[in-house]
């Protein structure tokens, strides 16, 4: 893919650098020192975009840490730094929704990344009667999210059929319907499939048994699905909502999402408590974004292309 | 056999191979049995959390849509009244209505703002990258936290945030989310901010497999910027564009959590999808039977959306 580019990239240069980076790109902008008017239009254009995608958030950071009693006093500048927001929001159980959040989204990623790993490396990796009809039962399971079996999973997870145990207000209630993910484990087996056979076969031959080979040579090998299965994971775990929302028998139990609602109007900061909450529910979510970015893109081209 | 390689340890000779484990050769017939059973084993956990979460929940939905379920005085059958009385109830067609807007709009919204967005930020500049990766927060935002957000920019006082930014551009106050005729509109717009970014990076990715010569040997034969677009760009984004559509609608006609926070369906309902009003009548009103059949209806549009789009891609591939 490189290779071909890059020679004629190189051969245009030389003749016109305008050239070469005119056809760099669809719109074929113009760009540089000798072109003030495009590149000041450019400029515009940059801050328009990071004003209107990123405003409403950098909103929610000065917020955080502003004293704004009301919703009319929103803004991008900070007028008088405070903690008083957090304070009032810790009363109002931020505290407890987010250790209620990340100990959801810690088990249920435990427990979605392993049952991925296994369910994936049985379809790419092995051949065996009923292989399509498995694969069909699991990505169909994409066509059936929480949305559309809202109801009758409430009632399930009240009376577990041929169980008899209630799961509704338990942890293990928000977190077991999230151990299967269908995408995860379709994305996850794609990665397997590009393993070479000839290195399984060689360890075989060796000696080596079924589960050294998974976990010596199969899961170090995809290091890469690894990756975006654990950070869609998470994204796809701590953006959850209805799920707790139907789980939950009392608000102390609630997670980050569904109980920011609980903040927000209070009588002492305002809309204050409200968007501190916020900034705690989207710190995560940000720095996992940011550490993993090159992950999480790759994840989003395969994810769309193939699924 | 590094140290070996090395040299570092002298005393110790080529391994060979690795002797067998102890214990009696494998028969083959215990060879293929082993590997017939142990995919099955290493799927267990998958196919039982799938079973006992969705496939379980799903037929008991299916199951309740054809009962009046009432709590105490014991199930009572009444055949397909429930989805008889869907096509009469006037809430679940407006329902119904509000979600083929919202998905449609939504849909069409997202990927002509991620168009835009990708020809504006496509390049190799590391300024560039900056400008992408920040518009791109809202994706990985939780949609919670972005419909609170909004709800607060949407403040329908004169002094709101939004009403404060559109009266320098000379605009009145709008009501926003109070105005039962802009309402879906406003709602609509969160999705579009939300999803944009996302159609962004699909389409960046789409863009960069394109050839840059044939960009430039269009424009020696003359081909302008705009037919460029139309003949290079985006022929070459047909195919991604295509699954992207499909996958952002489905999303929309099952949207719930954006709706219900930002106004609950409400204002008068002018704003109420499918999901919120099956969520009303199931966890509100308690009407289990006739919420899952409403369910079972927008499992089976979403069915018959993917069926007909696959089938639509088979048929185009085949001609």
């Amino acid at each position: 893919m490189t290779a071909p580019r890059t020679a004629p990239r190189a051969a245009s240069r030389t003749a016109s650098r305008t050239a070469s980076a005119r056809y760099d790109t669809a719109l074929g902008w113009g760009w540089g020192r000798d072109r003030p008017l495009a590149s000041t239009t450019r400029l515009a254009l940059y801050a328009l975009v990071l004003l209107v995608f990123c405003g409403p958030l950098l909103a929610v950071l000065t917020g955080a840490f502003d004293r704004t009693p009301d919703p009319s006093q929103m803004s991008l500048i900070p007028r008088q730094l405070t903690l008083r927001n957090f304070e009032i929001a810790g009363e109002r159980g931020l505290w407890t929704y987010l250790r209620n959040s990340l100990l959801i989204t810690g088990s249920a990623l435990l427990l979605q990344v392993s049952v991925t790993v296994f369910a994936a490396y049985a379809l790419a990796r092995h051949r065996f009667r009923g292989q399509a009809l498995a694969l069909m039962v699991i990505l169909a399971t994409m066509m059936l999210p929480e949305e559309v079996i809202a109801i009758p999973l409430s009632l399930v997870l009240g009376d577990l059929p041929g169980l008899g145990i209630s799961l509704r207000g338990t942890l293990l209630g928000m977190v077991l319907p999230m151990g299967g993910w269908g995408f995860s484990i379709f994305v996850l087996s794609e990665f397997m499939k590009e393993i070479p056979l000839e290195l399984e076969e060689a360890a075989r031959v060796d000696g080596a048994g079924e589960l050294r080979i998974f976990g010596q040579i199969i899961l170090p090998l995809c290091k890469p699905g690894l990756g975006v299965v654990v950070i869609f994971g998470f994204n796809m775990i701590w953006d959850q909502y209805l799920l707790p929302l139907i789980v939950a028998t009392s608000p102390d139990q609630y997670p980050l999402t569904v109980g920011l609602q609980l903040m927000r109007s209070v009588p002492e900061v305002g809309i204050g408590a409200l968007l501190a909450g916020a900034l705690v529910a989207l710190v995560p979510s940000v720095i996992v974004y940011l550490a993993f970015q090159r992950t999480f893109l790759s994840g989003l081209t395969t994810g769309a292309v193939k699924g | 056999m590094t140290a070996a390689a090395t040299g570092l340890d002298p005393t110790r000779s080529d391994p060979g191979p690795p002797p067998r484990p102890p214990g009696p050769v494998p028969s083959v017939r215990r060879v293929r049995l082993r590997r017939a059973v142990l995919p099955w084993l290493f799927l267990s956990p998958a196919l039982l959390l799938f079973l006992y979460f969705k496939y379980l929940p799903m037929a008991k939905g299916i199951n309740l849509s054809f009962y009046k379920v009432q709590p105490f005085l014991g199930d009572q059958w009444v055949g397909l009244d429930n989805y008889a009385r869907i096509l009469d109830e006037e809430s679940f067609r407006r329902a119904l209505g509000h979600t083929v807007v919202y998905a449609a709009a939504q849909t069409a919204g997202a990927i002509l703002v991620g168009f835009v967005l990708a020809l504006l930020l496509e390049g190799r500049a590391r300024h560039l990258w900056f400008v992408r990766s920040a518009a791109f927060l809202p994706v990985v935002a939780a949609v919670a936290v972005v419909a609170e957000v909004w709800r607060l920019l949407y403040f329908p006082g004169s002094e709101g945030m939004l009403n404060s930014l559109l009266s320098w551009f000379g605009s009145d106050a709008q009501r926003f989310l109070d105005d039962p005729d802009q309402a879906l509109g406003w709602v609509i717009v969160v999705g579009i901010w939300k999803n944009a970014p996302y159609d962004m990076m699909i389409v960046l990715a789409g863009l960069a497999s394109i050839d840059r010569q044939l960009y430039e040997s269009a424009a020696l034969d003359g081909a302008g910027l705009v037919r460029r677009l139309r003949h290079v760009t985006l022929p070459a984004l047909r195919p991604v564009v295509t699954i992207l559509l499909t996958l952002a609608a489905i999303r929309g006609m099952r949207v719930f959590t954006e709706v219900y926070i930002l106004t609950g369906g409400g204002p008068a309902g002018s704003t109420d999808v499918l999901m919120t009003r099956i969520y009303d009548l199931g966890f509100r009103a308690n009407d289990l039977g006739f919420a899952s059949a409403c369910s079972v209806v927008l499992f089976l549009l979403t069915l018959v959306l993917t069926g007909g789009v696959t089938w639509y891609r088979r048929r185009k591939e085949l001609s």
